[in-house]
């Protein structure tokens, strides 16, 4: 799927999170969701289990309006976090524009996180996706939690982002940080327009 | 092309205060009498206080008094494109008269006449032809005719000829009672105050204030209590909404919420610097191509277009474009660099013509003539008078454009010029790397340039010439006639000998004694080497005899040949027709050739009546079939048997 189709004049961005299993993905979305207007998304997909786990992945579109002359979609995505359901998170990445990297900030996760992290570059290689091409960001999230349980964002950086990605700590329950994550990646999805315009 | 009328815009739908009464009441009487109470009705008003509304509302109306009644709307938008397309078809009349039968012709937003004076031309004429056939006009504007820049005094004379009038802001009674229908309308229980926050709320107009109101909405719906009056104007200032007793961590605030305008204003942001970065992107295909003297008008008009487009595909497809026009021109270069200078080489737009060009050129483009095989460099006797010229011509041929460049070779007529300058040509072939090798006459090569000058192919015609590997023109003298021809051969010399080409000519007498020749010519053929083909001497007399009468008799006694090389003879031409009527007088009688039969022979063509010298030029003309014509030669028939006998009686 072309981000920008020139002929419907739409342009149309699909963005997943990504990262391990609960680290606040679908939590990002929920917050964004709620932060809409009701006229500016669609309906909220969740495919969730009893336990409030995602088990196929969370589905919010946007719609942005007309700018620029251009009919814009946001497509939001989560991925499933847990290992087992690798085959729905391939699936979810296929055709992605942007991807947000939620990592738990947490001490404990930092194994997690980084198992994730190669969990997703394997599966971009194997879609052919040039994983230092592909707009991304990266979110530590729980920032909020006492502060002897967390790795500071520098510490985070250190272990996660040897790409000098853009990072953003966040609280998803509260909102810190969720709107400043989706306008990064956003931001660099957008600027590929110029860059290098689809057939 | 007439849009459908929204059924929601009715005239009950509409909230009537002090600030709109004027136009409903107006609107009211045009729909109960199309075409007889103001006609045309012009509605103006600020944007969001319910033109466009009150418009179709009384299109509605006028159903419902008439209902068999024929109501058009339409845009100006609408107007513009179906004037625009019934033009192209060239159906103007229809597309007047298709309205002029309708009952009520209604028309938003004529403030984007603007600067469009063909348009308000059209209008003007088109309001003219409704109000002969009494069609009832009604327009809306976001200003006063008067105030709509650049419009034609006579059309606003025409838009202003009914009725002007304007709507509005609506004054708090008249919001309240606009924010009271549209929440009943929407099935949402406001309390009067919160109302009353929302109508005192500073918005321009109507649109905005029932915007405000779906913010309000909007909060009240994800609230389990009801809104109170502070909490609506906490949540429309920016303020913490408190609602009662609401469990304060699930709230939302006005600051919450307008994150997401924050964030989609970035994107805005974003996107429109992404298309502006397009823009430059074509700005910039506009600065280079168009400084390599590229017509660029369709990218300009893509840059003037207000619709982004795909630049690069854009700018791809023009340079596409700009590569088969230079692949044209490179190609028309190989016949005339003069025919490149053609604008259609530098229009995008015209490859098509552009390839046309090359094509026709190509269909027009056969070779000048070339050299003639019949002759041979190896043929020439070499003798004194003819080793000076062969010298330079052999030289010529082992370093064609390098030696003697031009060679003239200067001798009376029937030395062989014409022999040598093709045998020249033929030895330069192998050297020429497949160009043209072109030896002509200079009566042919004028011949051709009148031709073309008829035809308006001189770009042609020289074009063929200057492709030439070598040029080679014989007698002229003869050009000295004309003063176009001159200037043409100038320039072609110019051409082919600054390329290395080489250039032979053949001239009677030595250039600088050809009356009328150019200067500028005369100084560049006497650059060259001019050499000599003289009449042949006796040595060289009687090599060409005996090859002669070798050649037809077979063996023939020496005595034979130094009695015809002692005849008087002043060119090659003359020897070998001594020798012809001798082998010809042979052949006849049956015998055997001897200095008896010449004498014979000779005797009897000198007892003839001397003829008038008849004026002469070229003695060998190449005829433009490719054969050899030569008036001296033809004399070799003669004793003509009839005329023969006529002498005999006489």
């Amino acid at each position: 799927m072309s981000l920008i189709n020139f002929t419907t004049r739409e342009i149309t961005c699909k963005i997943v999170y990504y990262g391990p299993g609960r680290s606040g993905k679908t939590t990002n979305l929920q917050y964004i969701y709620e932060r809409v207007p009701t006229d500016r998304r669609g309906k909220m997909v969740s495919l969730a289990t009893r336990t409030d786990r995602t088990l196929f992945f969370d589905f919010l579109p946007l719609e942005l309006g007309t700018i620029s002359g251009f009919t814009t979609r946001f497509q939001l995505y989560t991925v499933p976090g847990q290992v087992y359901y690798n085959a729905t998170r391939k699936l979810v990445l296929q055709g992605a524009d942007g991807v947000v990297f939620v990592a738990d900030s947490q001490a404990r996760q930092l194994d997690e996180n980084i198992e994730s992290m190669q969990n997703l570059q394997e599966n971009l290689l194997e879609q052919g996706v040039d994983v230092r091409t592909l707009p991304m960001v990266l979110q530590y999230n729980k920032q909020g939690l006492p502060p002897d349980l967390v790795l500071t964002v520098s510490e985070l950086d250190d272990a996660l982002n040897f790409r000098s990605l853009h990072s953003f700590p966040a609280d998803a329950l509260t909102g810190t940080g969720v709107f400043e994550t989706l306008r990064g990646v956003s931001e660099l999805v957008l600027r590929r327009l110029s860059e290098e315009p689809p057939e | 092309m007439t849009a459908e009328l929204n059924p929601r815009f009715t005239i009950d739908s509409l909230v009537i205060g002090a600030n709109n009464r004027l136009a409903v009441t107006a609107g009211r009487a045009v729909a109960e009498n199309p075409g007889t109470a103001h006609n045309p009705l012009f509605i103006y008003s600020g944007t969001g206080l319910g033109k466009t509304h009150l418009l179709v509302a009384i299109g509605h109306l006028t159903k419902e008094f008439t209902p068999d009644a024929r109501v058009e709307y339409l845009t100006l938008d609408d107007f513009i494109e179906a004037y625009h397309r019934a033009v192209s078809l060239g159906r103007i009349a229809d597309f007047r008269k298709g309205y002029a039968d309708a009952d009520v012709v209604l028309i938003d937003d004529v403030q984007f006449l603007a600067r469009r004076p063909e348009e308000q031309a059209e209008l003007l004429r088109f309001a003219s032809e409704l109000k002969e056939s009494n069609t009832q006009l009604v327009l809306t504007s976001d200003r006063p005719p008067t105030e709509i820049a650049d419009l034609d005094d006579r059309l606003i004379e025409r838009l202003a000829g009914g009725l002007v009038v304007d709507i509005a802001e609506p004054q708090f009674e008249t919001r309240l009672a606009i924010l009271k229908r549209r929440a009943e309308d929407r099935g949402v229980e406001l309390g009067r105050d919160v109302l009353a926050v929302v109508a005192e709320y500073d918005t321009k107009n109507v649109r905005e204030l029932l915007g405000v109101l779906n913010r309000v909405i909007a909060f009240q719906a994800v609230s389990e209590n009801e809104l109170s009056a502070d909490a609506a104007r906490a949540l429309l200032e920016g303020g913490e909404p408190r609602t009662k007793g609401e469990d304060a961590t699930r709230a939302v605030s006005a600051a919450e919420i307008d994150e997401f305008g924050a964030f989609l204003h970035g994107v805005e942001a974003t996107l429109t610097e992404q298309v502006e970065a397009w823009k430059s992107h074509l700005r910039d295909a506009i600065r280079l191509w168009s400084a390599k003297g590229y017509r660029t008008s369709t990218l300009e008009g893509m840059l003037a277009g207000e619709e982004p487009v795909n630049t690069d595909q854009a700018v791809r497809a023009y340079e596409a474009q700009v590569e088969r026009l230079q692949t044209a021109e490179r190609e028309i270069k190989g016949f005339d660099a003069v025919l490149a200078e053609n604008p259609v080489f530098r229009d995008p737009d015209r490859v098509a013509e552009a390839e046309a060009l090359v094509e026709r050129t190509k269909e027009g483009f056969t070779a000048p003539p070339g050299p003639s095989e019949a002759f041979s460099l190896d043929e020439f006797l070499v003798g004194n008078a003819t080793k000076m010229a062969l010298g330079a011509a052999r030289s010529i041929v082992e370093a064609p454009g390098e030696q003697y460049n031009p060679l003239v070779i200067v001798g009376p007529s029937g030395v062989g010029k014409t022999h040598l300058l093709h045998a020249i040509g033929r030895a330069l072939e192998p050297a020429t790397n497949g160009r043209w090798i072109v030896c002509v006459s200079a009566q042919s090569f004028m011949d051709e340039l009148v031709n073309a000058i008829e035809e308006d192919q001189v770009p042609v015609w020289r074009a063929r010439y200057r492709q030439a590997g070598a040029l080679l023109l014989d007698n002229i003298d003869l050009l000295a006639v004309g003063d176009r021809v001159q200037d043409e051969l100038f320039y072609l010399f110019n051409a082919l000998t600054e390329a290395g080409r080489q250039v032979v000519f053949s001239a009677s007498v030595a250039p600088r004694a050809i009356s009328g020749l150019d200067d500028r010519l005369r100084s560049r053929l006497e650059g060259g080497l001019v050499a000599n083909l003289d009449a042949p001497d006796l040595e060289l007399r009687k090599a060409i005899l005996r090859r002669q009468l070798e050649g037809r008799l077979g063996e023939v006694e020496a005595p034979l040949v130094e009695y015809l090389a002692q005849q008087p003879a002043e060119s090659v031409r003359a020897v070998l027709g001594l020798g012809q009527r001798v082998i010809t007088a042979a052949e006849s009688q049956g015998r055997r050739a001897t200095v008896d039969l010449a004498r014979q022979a000779l005797e009897a063509s000198s007892s003839r009546a001397a003829r008038p010298p008849r004026a002469r030029t070229a003695g060998v003309v190449i005829s433009p079939a490719g054969g050899i014509e030569s008036t001296e030669k033809m004399v070799w028939r003669w004793p003509d048997p009839i005329e023969y006998v006529i002498e005999e009686l006489g």
